[in-house]
């Protein structure tokens, strides 16, 4: 343990400066992905064919290997290999990839006859959508959210094989200097991580909907 | 008035929903539209608010044609109660029923205001308005699906189903409560039901829709009885609908016999002295009819003691003065005396009347008809 701390203390600077990148490199691309994700499922919520295409092919770009992603998107965008951008770009994707899927389904798990109600209520569709629908599909959107939050977690740290600068370069540390210390404190970052994110999702999903919680009670 | 003109419906599949419905729904009445699935009440019914376009005739409300409305502008002015209730879920009681009121551009506190009126209108309390649909009872969302439609005070309403989600008992109350309310407000309704009872409970008219979405029968519920069009509304009404039309013909004045009641606590002797063919009638302090007490057939020794409420016999029910002859030939029928007892508007008992005495009266209706 005091081995942890030391090494903590030693590398101070170098270690905040690789948290903040890996907090952004998690973040930000979940965001892009939810907001990418929330047009497009929302598409292959309302219109039926669009539904089997569309979950199709963003089950296969989430089956590509992470590790190809960050090689090739470089020259895809142009960018250079170490850039972090990269990186950003591939957990956006991955993030979207799940997403859209929740999304989707989570739109159409909203019972026919309240949209029917909404509806004979004179609410126009994009009344509908905003008032009704979107609201009662954060439960099942907000779970999609916590699966692709742990998952660019778990993928961030992969980024340090081609060298993106964040925690996971701890591994690749320990694993160089053949020093256990690095190691177990990257798993320490990287499980708390996972868990502060999976709790801030679920605390942000019950602050959107106390109608659950009044039910519960 | 809502007129529906050669109205039909046919889906791009072939399926045809409505077929040439022409009906004219009267203002300030119910109108019912019954039928098996399948028969296109449903598609009748959305097809006044524009959820459903009809791809042949028009549909007037007033004298203004349904398609030279905008829908959204169109179902403000409609209330709607889905079946189900239909309520949003995520919304409290209070701005459920504050929709329409909202989107019309109200202010949410003049909304949330009408919206609590509405709340004892339709009999719930105000310490329900906070709550969410999913802690509410069936009846009680059913009752808040009625306020909501109300809301907006619109002129008509649809009704899809409306009871058809609680338990007999609470359908019986809310379809009274309803029926009251509509005394009161009295709006162009169209009801759906699959329910023939309900239909002919409800309706001032009721239009019978066969499968394939044709007009089978349109009449006042007593007509619908006595003169089914075909053998395919007889067959939809069903059995016991010569007892069932009893429901539409008040019993008028009934000869009601010299009954002398019986009070808890008076002595078991005195219900045999008063009783007549072994039953004595009791009531409580204010009159009101509260069952029969055996005393016939019983040795002086086995009628020691007082009348109480554990021998009472509940079977019978009760009719009003001024009811119907069903009521009144329920009574009798259902009373373990044969006596059916009539009580008055306060509910206090006015004397008993024999199956006998309204079967004769049934013919004599029959015969001045």
């Amino acid at each position: 343990m005091s081995d942890l701390w030391q090494y903590l203390q030693a590398n101070q600077a170098q270690i905040e400066n690789w948290a903040g990148t890996t907090v952004w490199l998690i973040v930000l691309p979940l965001l892009i992905g939810l907001a990418l994700a929330l047009p497009t499922g929302w598409l292959a919520a309302r219109y039926r064919w669009v539904y089997p295409p569309l979950i199709g092919i963003t089950g296969v770009l989430y089956t590509i290997p992470s590790l190809v992603m960050f090689l090739v998107l470089p020259g895809i965008l142009g960018t250079r290999i170490l850039d972090p951008i990269n990186v950003a770009v591939a957990l956006a994707v991955y993030s979207y990839a799940l997403l859209v899927r929740s999304v989707a389904d989570a739109l159409r798990s909203v019972p026919a006859e309240v949209l029917a109600a909404a509806s004979a209520m004179g609410q126009t569709s994009t009344q509908r959508l905003l008032g009704v629908q979107l609201p009662l599909a954060v439960p099942v959107i907000a779970a999609g959210v916590r699966v692709a939050a742990v998952s660019n977690v778990s993928l961030v740290s992969v980024a340090s094989v081609i060298g993106v600068p964040q925690l996971g370069q701890l591994f690749t540390l320990g694993n160089n200097t053949e020093s256990l210390t690095p190691i177990v404190l990257g798993l320490i970052f990287f499980i708390a991580l996972a868990l502060f994110l999976d709790a801030l999702v679920l605390a942000a999903a019950r602050a959107l909907t106390p109608w659950r919680r009044a039910v519960a009670s | 008035m809502i007129r529906y003109e050669s109205v039909s419906k046919q889906y791009p599949d072939g399926t045809t929903a409505v077929h040439d419905l022409s009906l004219e729904a009267p203002s300030h009445q119910i109108t019912v539209l019954v039928g098996p699935s399948g028969s296109g009440k449903t598609t009748s019914l959305r097809m006044v608010n524009r959820m459903i376009d009809p791809t042949a005739g028009r549909i007037r409300i007033d004298d203004r044609e349904v398609s030279s409305v905008k829908p959204a502008e169109l179902r403000r002015g409609i209330g709607y109660v889905i079946q189900n209730g239909g309520l949003f879920p995520h919304r409290t009681v209070l701005d459920n029923i504050a929709t329409v009121p909202r989107l019309l551009g109200q202010t949410r506190r003049a909304a949330r205001r009408r919206a609590m009126e509405l709340l004892d209108r339709v009999g719930l309390s105000a310490e329900l308005a906070t709550r969410y649909p999913a802690q509410l009872s069936g009846g009680q969302q059913q009752r808040v699906g009625v306020a909501r439609a109300l809301a907006a005070d619109p002129p008509i309403m649809l009704m899809d189903e409306p009871f058809s989600a609680v338990d007999p008992v609470v359908r019986t109350q809310l379809q009274d409560e309803f029926l009251r309310l509509q005394r009161d407000l009295a709006r162009t309704i169209i009801v759906v039901t699959h329910d023939i009872d309900e239909a002919i409970k409800l309706g001032d008219h009721v239009a019978v829709m066969r499968v394939g979405g044709t007009l089978a029968q349109f009449a006042q519920p007593a007509e619908l009885l006595a003169r089914p069009a075909d053998a395919f509304v007889a067959g939809f009404v069903g059995r016991d609908r010569g007892y069932r039309a009893l429901g539409f013909t008040a019993a008028g004045e009934l000869p009601l016999a010299d009954e002398k009641p019986v009070r808890l606590g008076d002595a078991l002797m005195t219900a045999r002295d008063r009783g007549r063919d072994g039953w004595a009638l009791v009531v409580d302090d204010g009159d009101v009819p509260l069952g029969w007490v055996a005393v016939g057939g019983l040795p002086d020794s086995a009628l020691r003691g007082d009348v109480t409420i554990d021998l009472l016999n509940l079977g019978g029910t009760l009719a009003g003065v001024g009811g119907t002859l069903r009521e009144s030939l329920d009574a009798a029928l259902s009373s373990p005396s044969g006596r059916g007892v009539i009580v008055d508007l306060d509910g206090r008992f006015a004397g008993t009347v024999t199956a006998a005495q309204v079967l004769s009266r049934v013919e004599t209706a029959r015969e001045t008809r």
